[in-house]
């Protein structure tokens, strides 16, 4: 296989939250059209590393680098990491009251894209068919933001948000919690549908199953704010069946051996 | 050697067809700018020139003496009224023009000023009938055919005493008494144009009735004086709003508004408002709701000094109801001092009231609320919601809720909120690849919400459009 372009890299990147330091030197590389995988139990610091690039003001990066595709993020505002491609699915995506679906999303689009007439009428075009491929109704469109949303809905409109948004980079942190195996398979199309073959997806996530629907390239496994182990799909099933506690940095050797 | 020349180049003909063509037939009587202050002269003088009939004459020199007598309110923001300067202030300007009925007819300087509030586009979305009151005088007033058809009487006051003297003499002042605080006095004793409806039995008013406001002079108080009256099973819904320019001192502006709802009436009075910020705005709104009558005040503050404004609804008739809907924008260095007013004196009577306030920077939002249940309103419901959204840590937000409620058989909701733009929302937002600023105008826009969605569409767009501008100024 021909070498592809590095998308997304990052070196030892470390994260502190109100002086504590919660990630501590993580590297990746992912290439355009991959795949990854964060894997790791609560506390592992995976969800820290996902706000921190996405450029949340309390997660402060302390050293290391990030590249978008050659740009510098760590130069950007989280306003500027999202127009240079980043996109951040959120945990807990947050209701603004009184804001509607369409409104919020199309000052998105206009923000990204720009916003003329015609870019106009190709939005609501869009919006309907991304709605049939998350089986979202069409009255989603005018209710408020995340404003009495179910868990399943919110974690939908957070993938409508990627599919409208179209991001090279898309961070998905558990996306898939909370939600029942419908609404896992619905979103999972979603996710496939919206991140095209130049694209990079970066799950997270506490759990293998989403990772039956969305295929990664790569593993890795995140304990005490490092990677301790990447590997190929499988890892995730191994995982599964075996839990975290024979990767924990004591038993590290036994694992390299 | 002084050689006096005397060339008639045309320019002293200039003027001359004047009367013809504006219709003063009395230049003598042409009165321009009166003088600072205001005393039993100046009140005289106002009646003569609108050749009002005694009772009014009189009804404005006794108001006159009240406003003389009455202290200023002990409440509120004393410090800042005690800075109103009334000997400075112009008490009544008549414009150049007279009343026009046709819109071909205003003069261009004055179509200028229309057109940068955008009223004609609001004239062709509604066509309903126009009363634009331009300084203290209404020039242009348009009425709708159909509208005159049904009965309905859309006018600017003056007319409105001068053709239905009957119906003014029996309704005017009757909502809110002379006495009732020291600025509705003054109003009483000099006010001059806003607007006089009066829709008959039955008649269901279509279209929104609009009146602009504008104050165009220096130091000049603008006194309108409004009366409504909603025959019984009749509705309406009257639109008013107001932008001011920026003067270099204070400015005046203390309205009256009365309505009336007479049995199975509906009322709906929407309020734009956004002054300059150096206008002192004491306005007083009161409105009796009668037998399953109701009464709608929407009612959207920003700019000015100082605002202070309770909208009040007297429910007198079994069944009323009434409902009031307000926003209050502060921004640096404004109080925006506003409520609501509601007085339950009749069984099975109900009241909404709905209170948003955003305070920026140094700005300052109280809510000031009365309710009032009395024993015969038996089987009454009452529901209070205020929220409060602060902007900056200095931004303040104050809330006076007053309860007095004087019967057991009633039902109460009261809820109150004071919030703040959350930071998790901003990164939520920015995260998708808005400025932080258009994040901050997205959650405000969310926030007043339900109040924008009662206004037709282009005030909405307009309302929105003020904030962002409020929103600007302060950037930086």
């Amino acid at each position: 296989m021909a070498d592809k372009k590095i998308l997304f890299s990052i070196r030892d990147i470390h994260v502190s939250v109100e002086g504590k330091e919660v990630v501590k030197g993580v590297s990746l590389d992912m290439q355009g059209g991959e795949k990854h995988a964060i894997m790791g139990p609560n506390g592992s610091g995976k969800s820290s590393l996902a706000n921190a690039l996405a450029g949340h003001p309390n997660y402060t990066i302390t050293s290391g680098e990030a590249f978008l595709d050659g740009k510098n993020l760590l130069e950007m505002d989280a306003t500027a990491r999202s127009l240079a491609g980043l996109f951040l699915a959120f945990q807990y995506p947050l209701a603004i009251p009184g804001v509607t679906v369409a409104n919020f999303l199309r000052t998105a689009m206009k923000a990204k894209f720009g916003g003329d007439e015609e870019k106009l009428r190709s939005f609501r075009k869009e919006l309907k068919s991304r709605f049939e491929l998350l089986e979202i109704d069409n009255s989603f469109a005018t209710r408020y933001v995340n404003d009495g949303f179910s868990g399943g809905e919110k974690k939908r409109l957070e993938i409508l948000q990627m599919a409208m948004l179209k991001p090279k980079v898309a961070i998905l942190d558990e996306t898939d919690s909370g939600l029942d195996i419908d609404a896992l398979r619905i979103v999972s199309n979603g996710i496939n549908a919206s991140a095209t073959s130049e694209d990079s997806v970066l799950l997270v996530t506490h759990y293998q199953r989403i990772l039956n629907y969305v295929k990664p390239d790569k593993v890795h496994v995140m304990m005490d704010g490092k990677i301790v182990h990447s590997g190929g799909p499988d890892l995730a099933r191994q995982l599964e069946d075996q839990g975290y506690d024979w990767m924990k940095p004591d038993n590290a050797e036994k694992v390299e051996a | 050697m002084a050689e006096v020349i005397n060339r008639d180049n045309g320019l002293n003909d200039i003027g001359n067809d004047y009367a013809a063509k504006y219709g003063f037939h009395d230049p003598e009587e042409y009165f321009h700018k009166g003088a600072r202050g205001v005393n039993h002269e100046v009140v005289e003088m106002i009646s003569r020139m609108k050749n009002e009939p005694d009772w009014m004459r009189e009804f404005r020199h006794k108001a006159l003496d009240t406003f003389l007598a009455k202290p200023m309110p002990n409440w509120g923001d004393t410090e800042l009224m005690a800075s109103i300067d009334f000997d400075n202030i112009y008490y009544y300007i008549k414009p150049i023009e007279a009343q026009k009925k046709s819109w071909d007819d205003v003069p261009d300087n004055i179509k200028n000023t229309f057109d940068r509030l955008g009223i004609p586009e609001a004239e062709r979305k509604f066509l309903a009938g126009v009363s634009a009151q331009y300084e203290s005088e209404v020039v242009y007033h348009s009425l709708k055919e159909d509208l005159q058809k049904q009965g309905i009487v859309f006018l600017d006051m003056d007319s409105g005493l001068r053709e239905y003297p009957e119906i003014v003499k029996k309704y005017f002042s009757t909502v809110i008494p002379v006495a009732d605080n020291k600025f509705a006095a003054l109003n009483s004793a000099v006010w001059s144009g806003g607007s006089f409806i009066y829709v008959p039995p039955g008649v269901d008013v279509k279209i929104p009735l609009q009146a602009y406001f504008r104050i165009n002079a220096e130091n000049m108080g603008q006194f309108e004086r409004t009366l409504i009256i909603a025959d019984k099973g009749s509705r309406v819904h009257y639109i008013e709003g107001c932008t001011a320019p920026v003067y270099s001192t204070d400015s005046l502006h203390s309205a009256v508004v009365e309505l009336i709802a007479l049995e199975d009436a509906y009322i709906r009075y929407t309020t734009i408002q956004n002054w300059s910020r150096n206008i002192f705005n004491l306005v007083t709104k009161r409105a009796v709701a009668h037998r399953n009558s109701t009464v709608e005040w929407v009612d959207g503050n920003l700019g000015s000094k100082l605002t202070m404004k309770y909208p009040c609804i007297n429910l007198v008739g079994e069944g009323a109801k009434g409902e009031i809907l307000s926003i209050a924008f502060a921004g640096d260095d404004q109080h925006q001092d506003a409520g609501a007013k509601v007085i339950h004196s009749a069984p099975n009577t109900s009241s909404r009231i709905t209170s948003k306030s955003i305070s920026k920077g140094a700005g300052r939002a109280s809510y000031r609320g009365l309710v009032k249940v009395y024993p015969t309103a038996v089987k009454s419901k009452v529901s209070v919601e205020c929220d409060a959204l602060l902007l900056d840590p200095e931004s303040r937000s104050d809330t006076y809720p007053t309860m007095e409620i004087d019967s057991d058989d009633v039902r109460i909701e009261h809820e109150a909120r004071v919030s703040k733009v959350a930071e998790e929302q901003l990164f939520y937002l920015t995260s998708r690849g808005l400025t932080e600023d258009e994040a901050r105008l997205l959650i405000i826009n969310g926030f007043i919400e339900p109040f924008t969605k009662e206004l037709p569409m282009e005030y909405a767009v307009e309302l929105n459009r003020l904030i962002e501008l409020e929103m600007e100024g302060s950037v930086g």
